[in-house]
C-alpha cells in the first residue's frame, strides 16, 4: 500500500507514520503543504491507495488541496482522510462537501486513526 | 503496592458472584489499574484498603457497585466493526420492514450498551436510511449493568476522542451538535432510545419480544453456564423472524444449539430454532 501524508508539522507526520507502519504500510510519501501534495500526486500519477491531509497549512490549505484533487479525473476516487484540529461543525461539513472521504480530529488515539483508515478503505472498496 | 493474592481472590469472587464476570488468574494488574481510582476516591491510599472495606461491608452498598462498574469493560465505539451494521442496514432492517409491514413495529434491544455508542449507531442508521420508519412504532431499548455508564449514554455527550472512534464524518455533522469540545447527539435521536439498567444474570422483568437483539462483546466475560442461562432468556424474547447479533469474535459453538446461524459476508446473524 502507498500513502500520501500531508501535514505541515513534522511531529504530526512522524506520529501518523508510526500508525501507518503498525498497519504494515511502508511506502509513505510526505508533503508539508497542499501545493507540495499536488506535486507529489502528479509525480506519482495519483497512484496512491489513500491520503491523509491536514487542513491548516501554509501555501495551500487542505480544503483547497482537496478541491484541486477532486477536480481532476485521476483524483476523483482517491480516499482522502482529513486529519486536523479544525473541529467546528461547519468546517467538517465544508470538507465533506469538498470531497473528503472521512475526518479525524486531532488529538487522536493511534488505534482510532487506524480504525478510521480501515473503515474508509472498506467503504471505498 | 500491588494487590496481594488474598485480596485478588476476594475481588475475583465478588465480581463473579455479583456480575457473573470472570477475571482470570494473572489479571492482578487489571484489578490494580481499575480499582486504584476507586480506592483514592473513597479515601484509601491503595487497593488493599478498599478491599478491606468491601470485606467489612459484605452487604451490597455503594462501594461494591463502584468496584463492579470499574471492572466492567466499557470498550466501545460507534459503528464498532462496521460490517455488522452494514448487514443491519442492507439485510436485516429491509427484511423486517417487509415482514412487519402489517404491524408496523420494529423492536430493537442493545444489551450491554455501555456508554451508548451502539444504540446511537442503530438510531443513526434507521434515521438515515429508512425514512419510511417515521410512521412506524420503532423502539430501541438500551441496557447495561452499570448505572454510571448509562448516565453517560443517556446524556448523549461525547468527547472529541470518542467521536473520532468509528463515527463517519457525515454522521457526525448530521446527528451531533458541537458545544465546546463536546459533541452532543441531537434530541430526536436521543428520544428514540430508552435506557435501562439490567443485569443479564438476574431476572429480566418487563422485557418484551424483540425483532433484533444486539448482545455484542459481552458474553465473552461470562462462563459457559452463565452464557447458556442468558441465551435461554434471549431465545424466549425472539420470534421466528428475529435476529440475534453477537460480537465479531464470539460464537455459540459448545454453548448452545438453540440457534441457527446465517452468514452474511463477515457477519454471523443468529435465528432461534423452533
Amino acid at each position: 500500500m502507498k500513502v500520501l501524508l500531508t501535514d505541515d508539522s513534522t511531529t504530526m507526520r512522524k506520529i501518523q507514520k508510526r500508525v501507518l507502519q503498525t498497519m504494515g504500510i511502508t511506502e509513505i510519501v510526505e508533503a508539508s503543504d497542499g501545493k507540495m501534495a499536488l506535486e507529489k500526486l502528479t509525480e506519482h500519477n495519483y497512484n496512491f491507495d489513500f491520503m491523509l491531509c491536514d487542513i491548516n497549512m501554509p501555501e495551500m490549505s487542505g480544503i483547497e488541496t482537496l478541491r484541486n484533487i477532486r477536480s481532476v479525473p485521476e483524483g476523483a476516487k482517491l480516499p482522502i482522510i482529513m486529519c486536523t484540529s479544525v473541529a467546528e461543525k461547519d468546517q467538517v461539513m465544508e470538507a465533506i462537501k469538498a470531497g473528503a472521504s472521512n475526518y479525524v480530529i486531532k488529538p487522536f488515539k493511534p488505534e482510532d486513526l487506524q480504525s478510521k483508515i480501515e473503515t474508509t478503505l472498506q467503504r471505498n472498496k | 503496592m500491588s494487590i496481594n493474592q488474598q485480596d485478588f481472590t476476594y475481588v475475583q469472587t465478588l465480581v463473579r458472584q455479583k456480575a457473573g464476570i470472570i477475571i482470570d488468574d494473572g489479571k492482578e494488574y487489571l484489578i490494580e489499574l481499575r480499582l486504584k481510582p476507586v480506592a483514592i476516591k473513597n479515601g484509601y491510599e491503595n487497593v488493599s484498603g478498599l478491599v478491606q472495606k468491601l470485606k467489612e461491608h459484605s452487604r451490597h452498598n455503594g462501594t461494591h457497585e463502584q468496584v463492579i462498574e470499574a471492572l466492567t469493560t466499557n470498550e466501545t465505539s460507534f459503528f464498532r466493526d462496521l460490517h455488522p451494521f452494514e448487514v443491519f442496514k442492507n439485510v436485516i432492517v429491509p427484511e423486517l420492514i417487509e415482514k412487519n409491514a402489517a404491524t408496523r413495529t420494529l423492536k430493537i434491544w442493545s444489551a450491554a450498551c455501555s456508554t451508548g455508542q451502539e444504540p446511537y449507531t442503530i438510531a443513526m442508521i434507521l434515521r438515515d436510511s429508512f425514512p419510511q420508519l417515521a410512521h412506524w412504532n420503532v423502539s430501541i431499548l438500551a441496557t447495561d449493568l452499570a448505572g454510571k455508564v448509562l448516565d453517560k449514554a443517556r446524556s448523549g455527550v461525547f468527547s472529541q476522542l470518542e467521536v473520532n472512534r468509528g463515527l463517519p464524518a457525515l454522521m457526525m455533522v448530521k446527528y451531533f451538535d458541537k458545544q465546546g469540545d463536546s459533541w452532543i447527539i441531537k434530541e430526536p435521536l436521543r428520544k428514540m432510545i430508552v435506557f435501562r439498567q439490567l443485569n443479564l444474570l438476574e431476572h429480566w422483568s418487563g422485557m418484551h419480544t424483540m425483532d433484533i437483539i444486539f448482545i455484542r462483546n459481552v458474553l465473552i466475560y461470562f462462563d459457559v453456564e452463565a452464557k447458556r442461562s442468558i441465551l435461554k432468556k434471549v431465545r424466549e424474547l425472539m420470534k421466528n423472524d428475529s435476529f440475534l447479533l453477537l460480537g465479531s469474535t464470539e460464537s455459540l459453538i459448545n454453548v448452545t444449539t438453540d440457534f441457527n446461524n446465517v452468514r452474511h459476508d463477515k457477519t454471523f446473524c443468529f435465528k432461534r430454532k423452533f
